[in-house]
Formats: structure tokens, C-alpha cells, sequence
């Protein structure tokens, strides 16, 4: 177990091109941090630079107080769940589990022992003569955790182990992770695009964009007050409706808006925060056409276009809509959930 | 896909019975030839059936040869061709394999260069380089000798090039997975590459195993030495006796000799063989 220091780290490929564009982060030890962002943000990257299969183009990357930079894979006392699994295809689910421990020279006991206990833990016990083929792809991946686990290593990394899996299946893996690694707790580094995933997994959070941290916090933290409007949009689903100040400002009680800091020209707010009924706090009342709604069960979701102006709009509410489809609708958010932006540099403003 | 026209099956089956027989025939009659009389097969009527001559031929070619015609017994012969086919095609797959796997699995300086000469010299077998290629077996003092027959022909661009493009399927995860795993190059390469490349290489090893068997003008350049001769060179040696009518049942039954090994080599690998043609699951 160790905790895992990145100062300054920087990726850049041949021609120039930066994919990691400076990253600091300390991670403690026994932590679940998880990196997010959109596809192409570099978090695989980061990830497999930690791995050491990439190499660091600047920067330090410290695992416990050892260096590790220069180290092999092997040699930097971490184990990775790879997102296909990875699992050796001639070898039995227990040799692949093994493998790992005979090349570091363990005692046959010593394997057998632990094989048994991680395969115990993840209940694959009756697969442990089986051929990964012979698997299902919730068993591959207990596999591929469990030939981590076996290594009792100072810390796991995830590469979006659970994007091959169902969407059922994927639910109770990710609480079965979150479980085990409270368990153990080893310090873990687990990179995925799915902002519920990481809402859900994290201790911590690190929403990554364009090769660069945009904000890092607890998930409510970050759900809470998004650091930029690309945080804002990005965590929570539906994503966070972005609204032009000056559009509220016609809409009456301008007075309200007043106090928000200069710089904001775009106030964001959550699809939940916008009610139906008129709340007891001092609030705006909006007017909206409501275009299209989706009914998903215990919620629905209705896509309005607010009147005046032609900005699309998501609202969360429970149960029906009150109007049909094409007709006007009033809706009201109280003034604490606003998020105030300047657009021009996409950060929040209070 | 599934058909179920009559019409369609009995067409189908008809062209691959007929195939069948067009290869087929020929070999029945050599069989048949080398089982009668040595006049019987040139005397116009051509027998089809076994004759009672079988022990007779067999155990003469076998035992002593025929000598008259300068041929070595068969078994000499196959020994050799047995010999050079097996280590050409194990060189073939030994080194080819190897250099797949530097080419795909480390960077280094040339790395494309190297892939293209090799790749080059597809255009460029034996039979194009003979010349040359005899004059420096020559100049080694590798004539008559097994490494004369059989090292000119075991580089192999094309064994190269397909271990190459397999390697290229195998998720690069395998690689990254045994290096977190504390492999380094070789031991992935013994421990996780071979095995998951088994059935390519039987393949192959198939291939160029016919391909050493048959091997026909190199062996008759660098062997002069009748313990060298392999059984290709013998059965041509066989049928060029001069101012003879050749023993044609002796010719035949040396031909159907010589087809044994290779038709047990495919039977024996077949399973393996035609998964590594077809299978396309990692």
C-alpha cells in the first residue's frame, strides 16, 4: 500500500503532440480516485503512464516515496485491470492468476494459497480449471480482478474495466469493486468516461479535459459547485442546463440576479433544480414550450425551449408532465441553484 | 449458411467427386504399376488392378536399390529427405517466428527497413539467387553435406510476413498484461506468444515441411554424394536410365514411397493445420 504522487506529468507524442499536459495529483494511501472525462482527454494515458506502459515525457511520478519514472511495470509494485481483460488465452483461469506470482518467484504454497483466497473472494472458485473462453464476460472480468488481487500490490489501477459488460452486469460489478477495495484498502486509480461510474466509485474525483485537470474534489463536491462549465456539463445526467444571463434578466426579477459576480454572462442549472411548483425561497419563474418529453420510469425528462429564446432546456421531474406536448409550461428555481460562468473562460465566477 | 436445394447439393458434389478423381486416379495407377511386372505397365493395356509383384518391388527398393540406375535404397533416400524437410521446415518456423516477433514487438532503429529487405526477398527464392547461393555453399565447403541442403532455404519472407501479420491480431493488452505480470520480452514471448501462436506454426510447419520434401534443383546442384541423395532426386534418377526402357514398376513404387511421410505429416497435423487456416479467435 502507498500512496501515488504525480508532479507535473507530461505526455508528448512524436510530432509534438501534447496528450497529457502537466498533471499534479496526490493520491493517499488507501484512496479510490477516479479519472473521468470525454474520450481522447488523455486519462487512459495518465493511467498506463502510472502503469509504466508509457513512458513520462516530463514530471515526476512517485509510488510510496520511491521514484518510479524509469521502473517497469513489474518493478512499480502495481497491478492493472485492462478493459478487454486481457486474460491469457491457452492458460487456466488459475495459471492466469498464477502467472504473475511464479515469474516473481513465489513458493508453489504461496501461490496456491493466494489463487485460492482471491479466487475465494470473487467466488470464480469452481472456474479455476476453466479456459478463459469458457468464461462469461462478468466471470472474465472477476478473472482479470482477480489476478490483481492475488498480487497484493501497493496499488490497483482500472482501465475501464466495465465499458465491455452489459448495463445490468456493470451496476453490480461496480458495487462489488467499491466493496472490495473498502475492504482491502488499496490505493486505486480507475479511469472511465461514464460520470456515473465515477460518481458512484470514487473517494475522490478528477474530471480531465483536453490533457489537463479541470477540477478534482469528493463526487457531491464536484456535483455541487463544477469548477468550469465543461465540470458542469459534464458530471450529472441529463447535464447541466446553460442559460444566458442576459435572457433570465428579461424574464423579470432581475433584482434577483444582481449579486451574481460581474464576469457571469451564463448561469447553470441542474435539470432537477428547475421545479414544477413554485418553492417557498425567494425564486425565478421561467416559461417554456415543451417540445418532447421521455418518460424513464421513475422520473421523466421533458425538453423544453424556454420562451424568448432558443435555448434548449432538459428539466428532471417526477412522474407525468402537466401539459401535452407543444404547450407552454411555468417552471421556477430558486436562486441558490444558479452557477454562475463567464463564458469566455468557462469558469465559475463565484 | 444453410441450403437445402438437391439439385445444388448433387452439382456440388458431383465437381469435388470428379476432383477427387482427377488426383486421385493418378496415384491408384502409380500404386497398381509398382505392383506388376516391369513391362506390364508400358505394354499398352494398362492394368487396374494390384498385381502379385508388390513384396517383390517393395523389399528391392527398399533393401538394395537399384543400383544399375544408380539409385540408393529408398530408405537412405527418405532418411535424407526426412531430414532436410524437417529441418527446414523447424529452421523455417524457428527463425521466422523470431524475427515477427522483433519486428512487431520492439522498437528499434530501421525497424521498417528491416521488415521491407526482408519482405524483399520474396522476390527473390532460390532458384532466382542459384548461382550465387551455390557458390557460396561451395566456397563454405558445405556441399554433400546436410547444412548445404538445407540452411540456403530457410529464411523465409513469406513465414516472416504471416507470423507477422498474426502477431499483429493479438491484442496488445497480452503484452502489456505479462509485462505488469513481471514477463520480460523472451518469457512472453515463450510463455504467452508460443503457445497462443500453436496453431499458426502448425500450419506453417505443414507448408514448408511439403515445401522442403519437394525441393528438387537445389539438392541436385549441391549433392554429388549418393548418401545425400533424397528421394525426389532419386526417383528422377530412377527414370532417366539411359538405352533402357525404365523399370517402371521400381520408379512407381519409389513414388509411392516418397508420398508416405508427407501424407503423415498433414494427416497427423491436420486438426491443428486447418484450425490455424481458419481460426480466427484469440
Amino acid at each position: 500500500m502507498a500512496s501515488i504522487t504525480l508532479e507535473g506529468l507530461k505526455k508528448t507524442y512524436a510530432g509534438n503532440v501534447q496528450a497529457v499536459k502537466g498533471i499534479d495529483l496526490a493520491i493517499e494511501d488507501g484512496e479510490f480516485v477516479v479519472l473521468v472525462g470525454p474520450s481522447g482527454c488523455g486519462k487512459s494515458t495518465l493511467l498506463r503512464m502510472v502503469a509504466g506502459l508509457e513512458t513520462i515525457s516530463e514530471g515526476t511520478l512517485k509510488i510510496g516515496e520511491r521514484v518510479v519514472n524509469g521502473l517497469e511495470p513489474a518493478d512499480r509494485d502495481i497491478a492493472m485491470v485492462f478493459q478487454n481483460y486481457a486474460l491469457y488465452p491457452h492458460m487456466t483461469v488459475y495459471n492466469n492468476l498464477a502467472y504473475g506470482l511464479k515469474n516473481r518467484g513465489f513458493k508453489k504454497p504461496e501461490i496456491e494459497a493466494r489463487v485460492r483466497n482471491a479466487a475465494k473472494m470473487l467466488e470464480i472458485e469452481e472456474f479455476l480449471i476453466r479456459k478463459p473462453r469458457q468464461l462469461s464476460g462478468g466471470q472474465r472480468q472477476r478473472v482479470a480482478m482477480g489476478r490483481a488481487l492475488v498480487r497484493e500490490p501497493a496499488a490497483f489501477l482500472f482501465d475501464e474495466p466495465l465499458s465491455n459488460l452489459d448495463a445490468k452486469l456493470r451496476v453490480q460489478m461496480r458495487v462489488e469493486i467499491r466493496k472490495l477495495q473498502r475492504r482491502l484498502k488499496t490505493t486505486s486509480l480507475y479511469v472511465t468516461h461514464d460520470q456515473l461510474e465515477a460518481m458512484t466509485l470514487g473517494d475522490r474525483l478528477v474530471v480531465l479535459n483536453a490533457g489537463q485537470i479541470e477540477q478534482v474534489g469528493t463526487p457531491m463536491e464536484i456535483y455541487a459547485r463544477p469548477a468550469s462549465m465543461f465540470v458542469a456539463s459534464f458530471i450529472g445526467s441529463p447535464s447541466m442546463n446553460m442559460v444566458p444571463l442576459a435572457y433570465l434578466k428579461t424574464q423579470g426579477q432581475s433584482t434577483l440576479l444582481d449579486d451574481l459576480p460581474p464576469d457571469t454572462d451564463t448561469v447553470g442549472i441542474r435539470p432537477d433544480d428547475l421545479r414544477l411548483t413554485p418553492p417557498e425561497a425567494i425564486h425565478l419563474t421561467v416559461e417554456a414550450t415543451l417540445e418532447l418529453y421521455e418518460a424513464a420510469g421513475a422520473e421523466s425528462h421533458l425538453y423544453v425551449q424556454l420562451i424568448g429564446s432558443k435555448q434548449p432546456t432538459v428539466i428532471r421531474v417526477s412522474g407525468q408532465p402537466p401539459v401535452k406536448e407543444g404547450e407552454t409550461l411555468r417552471f421556477y428555481v430558486t436562486r441558490q441553484a444558479l452557477h454562475p460562468f463567464d463564458s469566455a473562460s468557462g469558469k465559475r465566477t463565484d | 449458411m444453410v441450403e437445402n436445394r438437391p439439385l445444388l447439393t448433387f452439382l456440388t458434389h458431383l465437381i469435388l467427386i470428379l476432383g477427387v478423381l482427377v488426383v486421385a486416379f493418378p496415384v491408384y495407377v502409380a500404386f497398381i504399376a509398382s505392383t506388376h511386372e516391369p513391362g506390364e505397365f508400358v505394354r499398352g493395356v494398362m492394368p487396374l488392378l494390384p498385381g502379385d509383384n508388390f513384396w517383390a518391388t517393395y523389399s528391392q527398393m527398399l533393401g538394395d536399390g537399384w543400383q544399375v540406375a544408380g539409385a540408393p535404397p529408398v530408405w537412405l533416400m527418405l532418411g535424407n529427405s526426412t531430414i532436410m524437410a524437417l529441418t527446414i521446415a523447424i529452421g523455417k518456423v524457428a527463425i521466422s517466428i523470431l524475427s515477427a516477433f522483433a519486428i512487431v514487438y520492439f522498437r528499434f532503429r530501421f525497424r521498417l527497413l528491416a521488415f521491407w529487405i526482408i519482405f524483399i526477398t520474396l522476390m527473390l527464392p532460390v532458384e532466382v539467387r542459384i548461382i550465387p547461393t551455390y557458390a557460396v555453399v561451395a566456397d563454405l565447403g558445405m556441399l554433400n553435406s546436410y547444412a548445404g541442403l538445407t540452411l540456403p532455404l530457410i529464411a523465409s519472407a513469406t513465414a516472416t510476413f504471416l507470423f507477422r501479420q498474426f502477431f499483429m491480431t493479438v491484442p496488445e493488452e497480452l503484452m502489456e498484461a505479462s509485462r505488469v505480470d513481471g514477463a520480460g520480452p523472451m518469457k512472453f514471448f515463450k510463455d504467452i506468444l508460443l503457445p497462443v501462436s500453436i496453431t499458426n506454426i502448425a500450419a506453417l510447419f505443414v507448408i514448408m515441411f511439403i515445401y522442403g520434401w519437394v525441393q528438387y534443383l537445389w539438392p541436385l546442384l549441391v549433392t554429388t554424394d549418393e548418401d545425400f541423395y533424397t528421394i525426389v532426386l532419386g526417383i528422377k534418377r530412377l527414370m532417366a536410365s539411359s538405352d533402357r526402357v525404365p523399370a517402371w514398376n521400381l520408379v512407381m513404387a519409389t513414388v509411392t514411397l516418397a508420398m508416405v511421410p508427407p501424407v503423415l505429416v498433414v494427416l497427423l497435423m491436420q486438426k491443428l493445420f486447418v484450425k490455424g487456416l481458419t481460426e480466427t479467435e484469440k
